[in-house]
């Protein structure tokens, strides 16, 4: 283990009515490591990146950002803590260019206006950064992007930021091959530079490839998070489809209960 | 920088961060948006102008279109048509529509719907007609019950306004209260600002009823639209009209004109300041390597503006009366009151974070409110705008008409203003709209009355099906743009 945990998750429970997504979830994020976040689709993966976004109150549990107890009550409170997430139904406007959707809710302003010089300045460094061939403008309207160009768009955001973590919920689904490799290259350069990065993604190469830890839910709860170097590709999907490999997740009695 | 009282992070410099030096990013920055500094001479510009009207964007071409085809029209069936006197009471019809229109821009932006805005100008106006008229007793005039219940109304809008941080709706409301409980409400401009302090808090409650309650904004306005002619016969009493035609200033704001040398004056100014704002946006963008327009394409609209707003400036400085003893000549009054209201409102839709807020809830409002956008927030505050435009547009039909009859801003003026944005190209499904679009709009929208009118043994009935007519035509042209550029 290297230093502390970044963001710390502790027992969160979160209910949708008489649904229960999440049960007593543990999670750690560490700075400069890359955390896999697997689980059969309705896992709850994506209710608990928006739990931490924010979008979703918890019914229950405690979150620690650099040992520091904090809560989620609002889209901003992530983002101030630098917690940046591309959300795996993108969260763009259409109407806007890309330019005005890097920077939406947080416009750098002069005098009290836009500074739009500025904005696209910065627009046009983040989207080379991510090695951006395709994109004719940065200008362009969002509806005229293709799929992939818009994922590129969403991620270009998170990082946009000087952001301390960044969540990626299936950020390659959309992707050709290509922009896949771009991707992932691109997560692994954020945890060397030291940022806390969790990738959620149903595809076990990317995951083998380039994560670190890998936390497997199953019906709502943590299976199992345990280093990827120590687990076969095998033993992830055993975890993810049946919630224990060998001695690893979740005992009998709890994956019935869930089920 | 981004606002510090958020405390978010600022951005920095991603690239540094992101991109080390070994990484390929960095090499391909240079080439990666080589075509993304705009078009760069005036062919491109145009070459891209065409694509953008293939993909479904068509700007202000409709509306220019149609208003060309109806003066033709009109100008071949009635020689009046084109007459110096009929141009300025064009100008002068199509006023409260632009200014009603102009409001709805905001609601329409968000992807919501006010029908109500024109029976509400008929209450904000008559609160001003009858504390011109009484002598600012509104009390007196309103009886005592009434009354207090409008300050009640007012006091629970500005706390509302309060709760979600719109100070100047709050002032203006509080203000506006505290000048009906003085007479200084006799007077036209404290009047004025009476009017304007009612509409900000009727749009306060429907927007906090839409944004907040839920209620579809369809079935609030509808509700509305009946509800606020109630309450325009309950304000008028025994039923009479209110005359505004005793207070001067506001009976000349749509009934009487600048000098024409104070109309040259006024159009010297607007050109000089448009061209410098444009020609100094273009050069300073150039400057910075960013996306500007050709300077040839920004002097071409920068002339063409200036030619017709001349010509438009010469014709109405030209005597119109129609007997060699009335001289009347000048822009009317309320032309320049609907060009800076038309400046003021493009500048807070396009260069302020409200504005960009605005356009972001009424296109993904889930994208606006996970970029930390107080969704309900921005929509209380378009409802507010909108009534103010709402007051005002009913000041200016007040004057117009010269009385507040009791089916005032009733039947199909708000049909007009809500035909005039559309038509403008303002779209209904939210998130696409400008603000010139209710002016050039509006202009299409009041030729056809005016057309109408001057043709002899035209029944009046044909007004109202033409005018739906052409709404649904720009309906159409709206939705199918739309069909096409969601067509990916
Ligand atoms: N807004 C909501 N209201 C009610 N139930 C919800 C809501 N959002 C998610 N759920 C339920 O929560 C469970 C977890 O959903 P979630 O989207 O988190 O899954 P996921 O792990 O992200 O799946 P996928 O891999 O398909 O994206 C599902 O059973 C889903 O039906
Ligand atoms: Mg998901």
């Amino acid at each position: 283990m290297p230093d502390s945990p970044l963001l710390e998750l502790r027992g969160v429970n979160k209910s949708f009515g008489p649904v229960h997504v999440l049960h007593d979830i543990d999670l750690k994020v560490y700075p400069g490591q890359v955390t896999a976040l697997v689980g059969d689709n309705g896992a709850g993966k994506s209710t608990l990146v928006k739990c931490i976004a924010g979008i979703y109150p918890v019914d229950s549990g405690e979150f620690f950002f650099d040992g520091k107890p904090v809560s989620f009550s609002g889209p901003r409170d992530a983002a101030g803590l630098g917690i940046e997430i591309v959300y795996q139904d993108l969260a763009l406007a259409d109407n806007l260019d890309i330019v005005q959707n890097l920077f939406l809710g947080r416009e750098i302003r002069k005098f009290g206006m836009l500074d739009e010089a500025t904005m696209e300045r910065k627009a046009r460094e983040t989207l080379a950064s991510l090695a951006v061939r395709t994109v004719k403008s940065v200008r362009q309207s969002v509806s005229s992007l293709s799929g992939g160009q818009r994922q590129t768009v969403a991620i270009a955001k998170a990082v946009l930021w000087n952001s301390r973590v960044v969540f990626l919920d299936e950020p390659t689904a959309a992707l050709g091959v290509a922009q896949t490799r771009q991707v992932l290259d691109l997560v692994r350069r954020l945890a060397d530079n030291g940022l806390g990065v969790v990738l959620i993604s149903h595809n076990m190469n990317d995951v083998k490839e380039v994560s670190d830890h890998v936390a497997a839910l199953f019906l709502g709860r943590l299976a199992a998070d345990v280093e990827t170097k120590d687990v076969t590709t095998g033993q992830i999907v055993e975890l993810i489809t049946s919630g224990r490999s060998g001695s690893m997740g979740l005992s009998a009695a709890a994956t019935n209960a869930s089920m | 920088m981004s606002s510090p009282d958020l405390g978010q992070p600022t951005p920095g410099a991603p690239a540094a961060q992101v991109a080390p030096a070994a990484s390929p990013g960095v090499a391909l920055a240079a080439s990666d948006f080589a075509n993304d500094v705009g078009a760069r001479n005036a062919r491109e510009a145009f070459g891209n102008y065409i694509q953008r009207l293939r993909g479904g964007d068509m700007g202000a071409l409709p509306a220019v279109g149609g208003l060309i085809v109806l003066v033709i029209v009109f100008a071949s069936i009635s020689g009046g048509f084109l007459s110096k006197g009929n141009f300025a009471n064009l100008l002068t019809q199509a006023a409260p529509i632009m200014l009603l229109g102009m409001g709805l821009v905001f609601i329409l932006l968000l992807g919501e719907i006010d029908l109500s805005a024109g029976t509400a100008s008929g209450v904000s106006a008559a609160i001003m007609g009858l504390a011109l008229t009484q002598g600012g007793d509104l009390n007196q005039a309103l009886g005592t019950p009434v009354y207090v219940i409008v300050l009640l109304g007012m006091l629970a809008a500005a706390l509302v306004a309060g709760f979600y941080r719109i100070w100047i709706a709050v002032g203006v409301i509080v203000l506006g209260a505290l000048v009906m409980l003085t007479s200084w409400d006799q007077y036209a401009i404290p009047g004025i600002f009476v009017a304007i302090s009612v509409g900000v808090a009727i749009g306060t409650l429907v927007g906090t009823m839409v944004a907040k309650i839920g209620i579809p904004s369809f079935v609030v306005t509808l509700a509305l639209f009946l509800g606020w002619q109630g309450v325009l016969l309950q304000f008028l009493g025994n039923g009479s009209a209110i005359d505004v035609r005793r207070n001067d200033f506001i009976f000349n704001l749509e009934n009487s004109n600048f000098s024409p040398a104070v109309g040259w004056a006024i159009w010297a100014v607007s050109i000089a300041a448009y061209l410098g704002l444009t020609f100094g946006r273009s050069f300073r963008r150039r400057r910075a390597g960013l996306t500007a327009e050709p300077l040839l394409v920004v002097a071409l609209r920068g002339f063409t503006l200036a030619a017709i707003t001349g010509v438009a400036v010469y014709v109405l400085n030209e005597n119109r009366g129609r007997t060699v003893f009335t001289k009347i000549e000048g822009i009317p009054k309320i032309i320049p009151v609907v060009l800076v209201l038309l400046v003021f409102f493009t500048f807070i839709l396009t260069r302020t974070a409200f504005g960009r807020h605005l356009y972001a809830v009424g296109g993904n409002a889930e994208a606006a409110r996970r970029a930390g956008i107080d969704v309900v927030r921005i929509r209380v505050a378009a409802f507010i705008i909108s009534g103010a435009m709402t007051a005002i547009a009913g000041i200016a039909l007040a004057s117009r008409l010269g009385s507040i009859p009791s089916d005032f801003g009733g039947r199909n003026t708000l049909l007009f203003a809500v035909a005039a944005a559309v038509i403008g190209g303002t779209s209904l499904f939210g998130g696409k709209g400008k603000m010139r679009d209710a002016v050039i709009g509006g202009l299409v929208i009041a030729i056809i009355p005016n057309g109408l009118g001057l043709i002899k043994d035209i029944p009046s009935s044909y007004e109202l099906m033409i005018t739906a007519g052409v709404l649904l035509l720009a309906a159409s042209v709206d939705a199918l743009s739309r069909k096409r550029t969601s067509a990916r």
